[in-house]
């Protein structure tokens, strides 16, 4: 099994988010990651979901998403040709012994400080899961207070958009 | 000033308009705003039922008989899960029906009001789509919308679910000043054109192949390509089965068909497919009671899979040639392109298929003590009843017996629960069949566990006119499960004796209900017939009563049994034609079918 990312464009209306949560656990697939949130056009929501299944189970999710009738547009995201990223918001342990070496830390990984208390320090940082994973890592040892991750966006590279052609319909019909 | 109707009006004026004559429903709190508009509307035809699961039944049977949406309509909560049932059912087997339920008011949504039940939310996995209408304003649109999925594309059921706030308000948005309303389905758009090179790359393979098979499932009746079906066989003489769901898409007398392919299919239909080097998939979705065990179906055959749902190639068995498309345009376009290829020679083919068709014809055995034989009872309801009559049926060995020897010869006349296996789908499936083809004899084969579900519906039948037969095959038991016991549980008939048959083995317990006494009690005529002598003249006292619903009781043998049969989970290579009895191959020749 691998991991797939989808973006997949709906209609913006109640609901729309159950359907499709509903048919991943119906057909029995499981959902890694999901981020929805709107897009250009009001109308329309994006969702970007990663899925864990092989290639024939893969098509099979995209066609059943696909019947749904809230669903406008399916596109398999290729990490090789798209830019994918998550943001994750983490609070260390960082008394003022500590804090100089957490800095440090985060400033090798590009990170940035949102919030500092006395004895801690809250990070923002955005990256693929594979950077994010190494920058919990190294401030694991400091003691991590908590952590929240959105799910993973993805857009693809070069000057395509994959929105146009599926918002054109959308306004034919309105 | 502009004039304003309530959100009722606006519905059955909508209902009106989209052409639905006919509702099958049951008021209750939520949806009486919506009964009072409709007491006046002399175009729409309100069916009051016993039960909603009879509602959204009859609604499917009024839908198959017809090709028009069927339409159903219960109260919120337990009005609405009721429809639940016959919803699944219409899903599984892709029949198109749009069933109104009444909600709470907006207001009221979501606190665990009074019969409020999030109906859109259990139905998600088994309706094509769902409404909860917000604004009056919207229900010309949604109605339209809702009849335009149900009934375009793989067919199927869509609901609609009216807060009784928005029924009650008025709106200015009137039906038949903006019929039709433009739809709002920018996601929906179903392909129904099959793909040229496809259809070019088919008609290459159906030209080389030697031994095809044409596999045709009930799209091609939902598609209404049954002609075209015929056309495409007769020119290139491939042989036919059809699967439970397209019973009568195909003549049963045509020499080109060679019956049932599955379970309980004949020894003809399942061997053609498993020795076939290509089957041309029709409207069919390689459902597990067809193919047996997966891994061992049809194993040398490649693949033409032709649905108008992408979802279903692919699905089960990988296509060699997918199309996507309406069934009855992929034949007609199939037939075009076959005229610039050679025909296949089938003769070696045709040879090896008339003999296994030769040597296992469907058959029975008559029970050894003179009782009745449940398939000789149904063998005869078909013979004189005819195939102009609409059959339908509900789950279990009636079902298989009803599929296997009555002769269907026209489309939309075999009704049943072919996916969901729904038993007491007959009686109120006949009722709306009959309801829409008032003209026609509709017999409802069911079972005596079957009839005990839904029989309450004969009484609506009895006081709306409509003058249906039943058949109960009264063998005392949940058969099949019976049948699988026998087979399967080393004969430990663990609570399958219903006591419905003087032979019970309940101690004291004889025709418990009576089923003449209870038809009678719904205002039906009570027939029963207990000896083979009797059959015909009772069938024909039943044909003869056309102004009250008939019910029969035919007391049968209760050991009788399915066959042929591939037991579950097992290859299709394993039929058995009897009990430990497989066709023997080598005796018919087939030992060396050149693969």
């Amino acid at each position: 099994m691998s991991s797939h990312t989808l973006s997949v464009l709906v209609e913006n209306k109640p609901g729309v988010l159950a359907r499709v949560a509903s048919l991943f656990s119906r057909r029995g697939f499981n959902i890694e990651s999901l981020a929805v949130g709107p897009t250009e056009h009001s109308d329309v929501s994006r969702m970007t979901i990663v899925v864990a299944v092989d290639e024939l189970p893969l098509e099979q999710v995209t066609k059943q998403l696909n019947k749904l009738v809230n669903v406008l547009k399916i596109v398999e995201m290729d990490s090789d040709v798209s830019v994918q990223r998550e943001l994750l918001l983490v609070k260390v342990r960082a008394d003022a012994a500590a804090r100089s070496q957490v800095l440090e830390l985060i400033g090798l990984f590009r990170a940035k400080v949102v919030d500092v208390a006395s004895d801690a320090v809250t990070v923002e940082a955005t990256g693929t899961r594979d950077k994010l994973d190494a920058l919990v890592r190294v401030l694991e040892p400091f003691g991590i207070k908590e952590l929240v991750q959105s799910g993973m966006v993805a857009l693809g590279r070069g000057s395509r958009s994959i929105t146009d052609r599926s918002l054109r319909a959308l306004e034919r019909t309105a | 000033m502009t004039r304003e109707i309530t959100g009722a009006q606006s519905l059955v004026h909508s209902l009106e308009a989209v052409g639905a004559d006919v509702v099958f429903g049951i008021p209750g709190g939520a949806i009486l705003p919506a009964y009072d508009p409709l007491y006046d509307s002399t175009r729409v035809r309100h069916i009051l039922v016993r039960h909603e699961q009879g509602a959204g039944h009859a609604a499917e049977g009024y839908a198959q008989a017809t090709g028009k949406v069927g339409v159903c309509m219960a109260t919120s909560g337990p009005g609405a899960t009721n429809l639940v049932t016959p919803i699944a059912d219409a899903y599984m087997d892709s029949v198109p029906i749009v069933a109104i339920t009444g909600q709470v008011a907006r207001a009221a949504i979501g606190t665990d009001a009074f019969q409020e039940a999030d109906i859109c939310g259990i139905t998600m996995p088994i309706t094509k789509h769902n409404f909860l209408v917000q604004s009056a304003d919207d229900i010309p649109r949604t109605i339209a919308e809702a009849f335009h999925l149900a009934s375009t594309g793989r067919p199927g059921p869509v609901l609609v679910d009216l807060p009784k706030d928005v029924m009650q308000s008025l709106t200015s948005v009137l039906p038949h000043e903006v019929w039709p309303p433009s739809l709002d389905l920018p996601g929906y758009r179903p392909v129904t054109r099959p793909h040229a090179k496809q259809v070019r790359e088919a008609a290459k393979m159906i030209s080389a192949s030697r031994r095809p098979v044409l596999y045709v499932g009930g799209g091609v009746l939902r598609s209404r390509a049954a002609a075209e079906l015929r056309i495409l066989a007769e020119l290139t003489g491939i042989p036919v089965v059809t699967t439970l769901m397209a019973r009568g898409a195909f003549p049963d007398s045509h020499h080109l068909h060679l019956g049932m392919p599955g379970m309980h299919g004949s020894v003809a239909a399942v061997t053609a497919l498993q020795k076939a080097d290509l089957l041309i998939a029709l409207g069919t979705r390689f459902d597990d009671r067809v193919t047996g065990k997966l891994s061992t179906f049809a194993p040398h055959a490649r693949i033409i899979h032709a649905d108008i749902d992408p979802a279903e190639i692919g699905k089960n068995r990988a296509a060699d040639v997918p199309i996507v498309g309406d069934c009855r345009e992929v034949v007609a376009d199939l037939i075009g392109a076959l005229q610039a290829e050679t025909r296949p020679d089938l003769g070696g083919w045709w040879e090896q298929l008339n003999r296994w068709r030769g040597t296992y014809p469907l058959g029975y055995a008559e029970p050894a003590d003179g009782s009745l034989a449940p398939q000789y009872v149904i063998q005869r309801i078909g013979q004189i009843a005819g195939p102009d009559a609409v059959y339908t049926a509900g789950v279990g060995q009636h079902q298989m017996w009803a599929a296997q020897f009555i002769s269907y010869e026209n489309p939309y006349t075999f009704l049943n629960s072919g996916g969901a296996g729904t038993m007491g789908y007959a009686v109120p499936a006949a009722m709306g069949a009959k309801v829409g083809r008032p003209d026609t004899t509709v017999w409802a084969i069911d079972g005596d566990g079957c009839f005990q579900m839904t029989n309450q519906e004969l009484a609506t039948c009895a006081l709306e006119g409509i003058p249906i037969k039943v058949a109960v095959i009264n063998n005392g038991a949940l058969g099949m499960v019976r049948q699988w016991q026998t087979l399967f549980y080393d004969q430990r008939y663990s609570n399958t004796d219903l006591g419905t048959h003087p032979a019970s083995s309940r101690t004291g317990v004889k025709r418990v209900p009576d089923f003449v006494r209870l038809a009678e009690a719904l205002g039906c005529v009570g027939l029963r017939c207990e000896t083979a002598a009797d059959v015909d003249s009772t069938i024909e006292k039943a044909m003869a009563i056309d102004d009250a619903p008939v019910v029969i009781d035919f007391v049968v043998h209760p050991d009788a049994m399915v066959w042929p049969m591939v037991a579950a989970g097992s290859s299709n290579d394993d039929i058995r034609v009897a009990r430990d009895i497989a066709p023997d191959f080598d005796y018919s020749g087939d030992a060396e079918v050149n693969l």
